[in-house]
């Protein structure tokens, strides 16, 4: 066992959306402290909506992260139609699934690509990369810029879509459209081979940690994102609106992210804890995907949700191609476009309620939870984001992994920590905003 | 010949505007060829000790520590862009101004409050001086691009100054009150080809207001279509509030 004395510092974390900071202290072999110390600064987002009108609630929230803006939109739309009593057509859930495999491709394809994959080939940002290997930084820019073109025509634009509001959406794609979508995703699909090929030379860090994984749950074939009940991967399941029994927030002083812990000490969310518990229901492409990575759940090494993210890729591509071929069949019904401001002319019907959102998004099970009075005014907001229900589970991780990297470099244990905290690809500004690594002694 | 050496930081705000930019696709790769990126910690891990020829900030100042950093920040630019709604107007960031400090404080993180820094919403400018202001949430890339080029030259860059009705008649779009509803095109800043309208969605006044709104003209309208002053005015507040900070320097 080595004595050493390690102290690990990372101020503002980098090639993650937002502020934290590491800090590990490790003195004569014990650790003596392990932070993720989220150094976001707070927004105060569900105070602000106090007062606001309902139909301005996706606006807002959309605006807590860019990365992740057509998820904050869906969840705030979902909580939103619920708590106002409206139902949604069948017509628009479909097109808000697609919108939200779009979110998860784009932003999945970011983390995978520019976030993740310069740590594995050893250089500091894609940008030495355009050098050494400029067709994939290429084709990394291509696929992303193809998800961003699918959201422009899709709802105006991919950071803080404007088309998709309560009730459903203020412009729906025509017949072109339909076809445009879909030879920008019919040509991506040679892109993610390269992409799936690429990553099976890729070697990510060995390191197990047994946890609780968290992820929607549902009873019909599909692969849940945009609906379902909350499960465990401990085996259980409760309605969204308990999801407070889920997440059982709490407050430390080193975080302005919440904390949240369920059956055990913490509680994973994302990519892998979907797959985790879902993986039976992907598409059959992904699935292959899936076989030829050697994933197979349950998986327990974190460093693999970034493999996790690919295999979703594939599913949301194959699956995305399906809805679009569909709608192309069965026609759009244009009679379901909505224009309602603040809803000015009573167009939707409003009733005081309480509604709870609960989406897949890409880092994980996002919730939003609204009360409105009589007349749709915001009574109360609670927003519960992915990454702050991860942080609690990445500080149990990084308390693992120190010992058992003691022997290694501090260049590399802080390198081990940053990938670490990377992989679950979290999103400070979410989560109040969050990333650094600090080291204090081994 | 040294490339311009360009600097991205980022206070409160959502990333949005900074991840545009990872959005542009290939032509960011010709935006790269002219200029050297030395910092940019959404996306890279280099960091730079030395002076920004520019200096791109996004994201409102809502902490002490904040504003010790930009004014560092300030310090080591020889020009500084604002870019994106919270930075140059304070943006959403701005609603927590309606509220008293402590009430929304103690609203979020409950008896624990104090643990969370917290100041008024302040636009860039309301801290610090700034050279080009790129409006937007989020910003619109054509018209950064714009920007960058009139800063890489050294010259400056107008914003438009005339409504977003402007382009909003010239992208031949039905005006929203003539559809029922309430839209703050009429006193909104052009320069984003009325992309909220051109969706369908009414114009949220994302850029800040124009210089010299055409108030009579916004009453008549207000007046013929029987909208509630309060309406408007929180309407306004959404991405307006700091606007009042810029009001009291005046007086």
């Amino acid at each position: 066992m080595s004595k050493r004395t390690v102290n690990v510092n990372v101020e503002y974390l980098t090639r993650v959306e937002g502020h934290g900071n590491i800090v590990v202290n490790v003195k004569e072999g014990i650790l003596e402290k392990c932070e993720l110390q989220i150094v976001e600064a707070p927004r105060f987002f569900e105070g602000m909506l106090q007062g606001r009108s309902i139909f301005e609630a996706q606006h807002i929230t959309s605006r807590i992260c860019g990365i992740c803006s057509c998820g904050h939109t869906l969840a705030s739309i979902q909580a939103a139609e619920e708590a106002i009593g409206f139902i949604p057509s069948k017509q628009t859930l479909e097109l808000r699934k697609y919108l939200l495999h779009m979110e998860n491709l784009d932003s999945h394809i970011l983390h995978i690509y520019l976030l993740v994959a310069p740590d594995l080939l050893g250089v500091k940002s894609f940008v030495p990369l355009i050098q050494s290997h400029n067709q994939v930084v290429r084709l990394a820019l291509k696929m992303k810029k193809a998800c961003n073109d699918v959201c422009d025509i899709l709802v105006g634009r991919h950071i803080h879509p404007i088309s998709a509001i309560v009730g459903g959406f203020t412009k729906l794609p025509r017949e072109k459209d339909l076809d445009a979508m879909l030879k920008i995703l019919y040509d991506m699909r040679s892109g993610m081979d390269t992409t799936v090929e690429l990553a099976s030379g890729l070697k990510f860090p060995v390191f197990e940690r047994e946890t609780e994984y968290v992820a929607l749950l549902s009873d019909d074939a599909e692969y849940p994102m945009l609906q379902g009940d909350v499960g465990s991967s401990d085996g259980k399941r409760v309605n969204k609106y308990e999801y407070k029994k889920v997440t059982n927030e709490f407050i430390v002083p080193h975080s302005s992210a919440k904390h949240a812990r369920w059956h055990r000490e913490s509680y994973a969310v994302g990519a892998l804890a979907r797959f985790n518990l879902n993986a039976t229901k992907l598409h059959p492409k992904a699935k292959e995907v899936a076989n030829t990575l050697n994933m197979k759940p349950k998986v327990t090494n974190p460093y693999l949700n970034t493999v996790a993210q690919l295999i979703e890729c594939v599913h949301s591509l194959e699956d995305s191609i399906r809805i679009l071929e569909d709608f192309k069949r069965k026609k759009i019904n244009y009679n379901e476009e909505i224009i309602v401001g603040l809803n000015e002319q009573n167009r939707i019907k409003v009733k005081a309620g309480t509604g709870v959102g609960a989406v897949e998004v890409p880092r994980g099970i996002l919730f939003h939870c609204y009360e409105v009075d009589e007349k749709g005014i915001i009574t109360k907001a609670n927003c519960i984001i992915p990454t702050s229900q991860n942080v609690n589970n990445i500080e149990r991780d990084m308390k693992k992994l120190v010992p058992e990297i003691l022997h290694k470099s501090d260049e590399d244990i802080t390198l081990s920590l940053e990938m670490l905290v990377r992989a679950y690809d979290p999103c400070i500004s979410c989560s109040a905003h969050f990333l650094n690594v600090k080291y204090v002694n081994r | 010949m040294n490339k311009p050496k360009v600097a991205f930081f980022d206070f409160a705000c959502c990333e949005g505007c900074q991840l545009q930019i990872t959005n542009m696709g290939e032509t960011l790769l010709d935006l790269l060829g002219i200029v050297d990126v030395v910092e940019f910690r959404e996306a890279m891990s280099e960091k730079w000790d030395g002076e920004y020829d520019i200096a791109i900030i996004e994201g409102s100042i809502t902490t002490t520590h904040a504003v010790e950093l930009i004014k560092k920040i300030r310090d080591r630019s020889k020009i500084l862009i604002a870019y994106g709604s919270c930075a140059t107007i304070g943006g959403v960031n701005g609603m927590k101004n309606n509220f008293k400090l402590k009430d929304i404080r103690k609203e979020v993180y409950g008896e624990d409050y104090q643990y969370f820094d917290t100041i008024k919403t302040r636009a860039v400018h309301q801290v610090v001086k700034v050279d080009y202001f790129v409006h937007g949430c989020p910003v619109y890339i054509p018209e950064f691009l714009k920007v960058m080029k009139a800063a890489l030259a050294g010259l400056p860059y107008q914003v438009p100054d005339y409504s977003v009705c402007v382009e909003c008649k010239l992208n031949e779009n039905v005006c929203m009150y003539d559809r029922g509803l309430t839209c703050l095109g009429p006193i909104t800043r052009a320069g984003c080809n009325s992309w909220c309208i051109n969706n369908n969605n009414i114009c949220y006044g994302c850029r800040g207001m124009v210089s010299n709104p055409n108030e009579k003209g916004a009453k008549d309208v207000i007046k013929k279509y029987n909208i509630p002053m309060a309406m408007i005015i929180n309407k306004m507040n959404m991405y307006n509030k700091c606007r009042e900070l810029d009001e009291d320097k005046d007086e």
